[in-house]
């Protein structure tokens, strides 16, 4: 083989999620629309997307738990959703709703958990203590499911998706509704993850989180990928790199008039005004003059990427 | 994929750690499950035992205690699978979302649609032997037959675990069993032969009867209870296994067009 047949052959098998023109619709309704994905070995890829963009369906595709109207998909090798069972013995899901079993305590969860693996008893015991202990709940392994709060709770579900040692792990919006504290943990912990090579596949409308853990992610909205690449090429190929945030008494005075000529690119929402640009210092010279308005001045991130990509408006 | 929810069920032994999962869950408020197994036949056999009894010394050739005691067994036995098909599989199904964490492992809808059909007559099974427990402390049944109560009331079981689950799988919510309860489950239990003879009921609901599972059911429990080989037995099990085939076949459709797409 020459050089670059073995680099074609070792991105082929590298690739352990891929779908392909994937289509799925509910009645009249596109919720996935074409959709091509590959995902890496030991990546952390992303999807992003505003609620209702498809995400939690292109993942129950993924996993082969729903069938396509069309395309091809594959999750470890596997043809999905023909042998999805198969590849699922080696895949971890964080769903977005915590289901773990309340009448259970923590350690009983993970033992009956892992059972569905056809892992035996000793086997999910052995495992048990490093768990708990990777989810900071060894001094809960006895307590009960709902004496335990919020980020524990999801904690012990991401220690259930371990159970069987996966090599890919979805995650459907892990810390959704969770405290800054308990959402530093799970992210802390993610990483981890990444580095002992595990493949992440995860949803989320946190920019930061995406910005923080993901090596590539995908800005997907009615059913298709918007964009895709890492969080800096993405700001970089969409963005204007400085944004000046402007607000205050007389704002829609002010940007009717001045906006467009001090930023390359601006939008309203609320009563602020965002203005884009790749040198901001005319704009804040312009702002000195006008004592009744306020600024706040910051380099552009993923948020400003994925409003403008898929509007301000709301999605209800 | 409409061919694909008609599929004749991919039955295996994936099936069996759900099944544990319900008992370990089962095994959790034990005392007040076999409390309740035992009371509620006793609070029959006693309160209408003795009370209609003393004015009815005789029906259907034995005492009256005897007679309702083989109603009773099969009612409760059809109650508990019907409870824990309808209310408590709904629970897992749809409040507790304990099925979705089940199918994001290598365990598929069909594994645990056969786990509940095989849990629903597990709790069946434990009714009918605590019923036939009572009954033996009455000293009601003297007869080794009346062992052959136990199978029956895990086939049983299996016939209303299926034609419950066909109600879960279709319900919105808790209300919906309302519907089941009131116009399948206690019009059997007046139909069927559970307090009287169906002979004394007028000849159209005799033969509305004859279709209904729970009078199969009683027409073979009952002679075993009083020592004698059931007449018909073969066309008895053959209607009880019938639509226990049936509503699981009917309830896996409903499940895989409800939760498969």
């Amino acid at each position: 083989m020459r050089g670059n047949d073995i680099l074609r052959w070792v991105a082929a098998v590298s690739v352990v999620i891929r779908a392909d023109k994937l289509r799925k619709a509910y009645a009249s309704q596109t919720v996935v629309d074409g959709l091509d994905l590959s995902i890496r070995r030991g990546e952390c890829y992303g999807l992003l997307g505003p609620n209702g963009a498809g995400k939690t369906t292109t993942l129950r595709l993924l996993l082969g738990l729903i069938t396509p109207d069309a395309g091809e998909l594959s999750l470890l090798g596997e043809p999905v959703p023909e042998r999805a069972r198969e590849a699922r013995v080696k895949v971890g899901v964080v769903p977005q709703m915590d289901n773990l079993d309340p009448d259970f305590t923590v350690a009983e969860n993970l033992l009956v958990y892992g059972r569905y693996f056809g892992m035996k008893d000793t086997e999910i015991e052995a495992r048990i203590p490093a768990l708990l202990e990777f989810a900071n709940l060894s001094h809960k392994r006895d307590a009960k499911v709902p004496t335990l709060s919020g980020g524990m709770k999801r904690r012990l579900t991401l220690a259930r998706a371990l159970v069987n040692d996966p090599d890919i792990i979805f995650l459907d919006e892990p810390t959704t509704g969770l405290d800054p504290q308990a959402r530093h943990l799970i992210w802390q912990r993610l990483r981890e993850l990444t580095a002992q090579g595990k493949t992440l596949l995860l949803t989320t409308h946190f920019m930061d989180e995406a910005e923080r853990l993901c090596h590539r992610l995908a800005v997907m909205d009615h059913g298709r990928l918007i964009t895709e690449g890492s969080p800096r090429e993405l700001i970089a190929q969409n963005i204007e790199p400085q944004v000046v945030e402007v607000f205050g008494e007389g704002v829609e005075a002010w940007s009717a008039q001045h906006a467009a000529g001090y930023s390359a690119r601006f939008e309203q929402s609320g009563e602020t005004v965002f203005c884009y640009a790749a040198d901001p210092a005319p704009l804040l010279a312009h702002l000195h003059g006008h004592p009744t308005l306020r600024y706040l001045h910051r380099p552009a991130n993923l948020e400003d990427v994925f409003l403008k990509l898929t509007g301000r408006e709301m999605r209800e | 994929m409409r061919s694909d929810i008609f599929a004749f069920p991919r039955l295996s032994r994936r099936f069996f750690p759900i099944w544990q999962r319900n008992f370990l869950v089962w095994r959790k408020i034990a005392a007040a499950s076999v409390i309740g197994h035992i009371a509620d036949p006793m609070i029959y056999l006693i309160g209408l035992g003795y009370g209609l009894g003393s004015l009815v010394p005789e029906m259907g050739g034995t005492s009256y205690m005897l007679f309702l005691a083989g109603g009773t067994v099969c009612y409760s036995t059809m109650n508990s699978a019907s409870f824990e098909a309808l209310y408590s599989g709904f629970a897992r199904m749809h409040e507790q979302r304990t099925w979705e964490a089940i199918l994001n492992t290598p365990v598929t809808l069909d594994d645990i649609v056969l786990s509940e059909v095989l849990w629903a007559a597990t709790k069946s099974l434990m009714a009918g032997s605590a019923v036939l427990g009572v009954i033996w402390l009455f000293g009601l049944s003297h007869t080794w037959l009346s062992l052959w109560a136990i199978p029956l009331a895990l086939l049983v079981g299996l016939c209303f675990a299926g034609m419950g689950l066909v109600m879960t799988a279709l319900a919105p919510s808790y209300d919906f069993f309302l519907y089941y309860f009131t116009l399948v489950i206690t019009p059997m239990m007046m139909l069927c032969g559970v307090f009287f003879p169906v002979a004394q009921l007028p000849p159209a609901l005799q033969t509305l009867s004859a279709l209904l599972p729970l009078s199969h059911a009683i027409d073979l429990a009952r002679p075993l209870l009083s020592g004698t080989v059931p007449a018909q037995a073969g066309l008895h099990l053959a209607v009880l296994i019938a639509y226990a085939l049936a509503g699981y076949y009917l309830s896996l459709v409903l499940f895989r067009r409800r939760l498969g797409r």
